[in-house]
């Protein structure tokens, strides 16, 4: 039976219903889902920023210069924000999932998932004052 | 996009989104607010020469671009997938997004070694 049960390129044409572009207005679950989904958009406008700012930094003092003067654009200020939000949404959805994701067991008996989602926020805040220490000292 | 290529996306992308979870928001809090805004004294240009000049933090700093970018690349692909319902392109949003993320990361590979 297994050996006969494969995929070949000549199936029928899919039938798919169309659904409105907007589908997902029409419930709060699926509202949530999809700004979930639209982190990584902003995720990769952080990556992005960096990426220039790391540019800015090989090309000399007066590049950075520019850099750190164009990020005080009330334009960039307002991106900045909007994306923090979507970043701390991301971090919040992917830490609750974990859980979901990952079963961690110890001796056999199951870590509740409010430790298991716990403990991330604990590094959380660890990385985060770490980081936020090294940028921050000897910055003269 | 069949046979192990997906489920490689599938662990770079959880590998990246937690990448990003950990390290964006204090990253993007410090450069994109505290900083321009003047609640923290920003470092000097000297001060993140000297810190890049390190090779564990231009590592951390490739690491930090370029895995976020591919979890963009892979979850982005099924927001276009789900929300546009772009069946027919599904080949060439593919492309495109990692394709994107693999020349950032390149860029990224090319502007650190120029630090060093």
């Amino acid at each position: 039976m297994s050996d006969l049960a494969q995929y070949t390129p000549y199936h029928p044409r899919w039938y798919r219903r169309r659904m409105p572009v907007l589908w997902w207005l029409k419930d709060r679950a699926y509202v949530k889902f999809v700004l979930r989904e639209l982190t990584s958009v902003f995720v990769a406008f952080f990556a992005l920023t960096s990426l220039w700012q790391l540019r800015a930094l090989a090309q000399g003092p007066d590049a950075y210069a520019r850099f750190v003067a164009r990020l005080k654009a009330p334009i960039f200020l307002a991106v900045d924000i909007v994306a923090l939000g979507f970043v701390l949404f991301h971090t919040i959805t992917w830490f609750n999932l974990t859980p979901t994701a990952m079963v961690v067991r110890v001796r056999g008996k199951r870590v509740p998932d409010m430790i298991v989602a716990g403990s991330n926020y604990v590094v959380w805040v660890l990385v985060s004052a770490a980081v936020a220490w090294i940028l921050t000292r000897g910055v003269k | 996009m069949t046979g192990r290529f997906t489920p490689f996306m599938w662990f770079v992308f959880s590998v990246g989104g937690t990448i990003a979870a950990f390290l964006f928001p204090v990253h993007l809090f410090l450069n994109g607010l505290a900083f321009p805004l003047g609640w923290l004294d920003a470092p000097s240009y000297e001060a993140l020469r000297a810190l890049v000049q390190h090779p564990v933090t231009r590592l951390y700093l490739f690491v930090m671009i370029s895995l976020p970018l591919f979890h963009w690349a892979h979850r982005f692909r099924y927001t276009l997938y789900d929300v546009l319902q772009l069946y027919h392109l599904g080949l060439l949003i593919a492309i495109l997004c990692y394709g994107a993320a693999l020349g950032g990361s390149a860029g990224a590979a090319y502007t650190l070694c120029n630090l060093g």
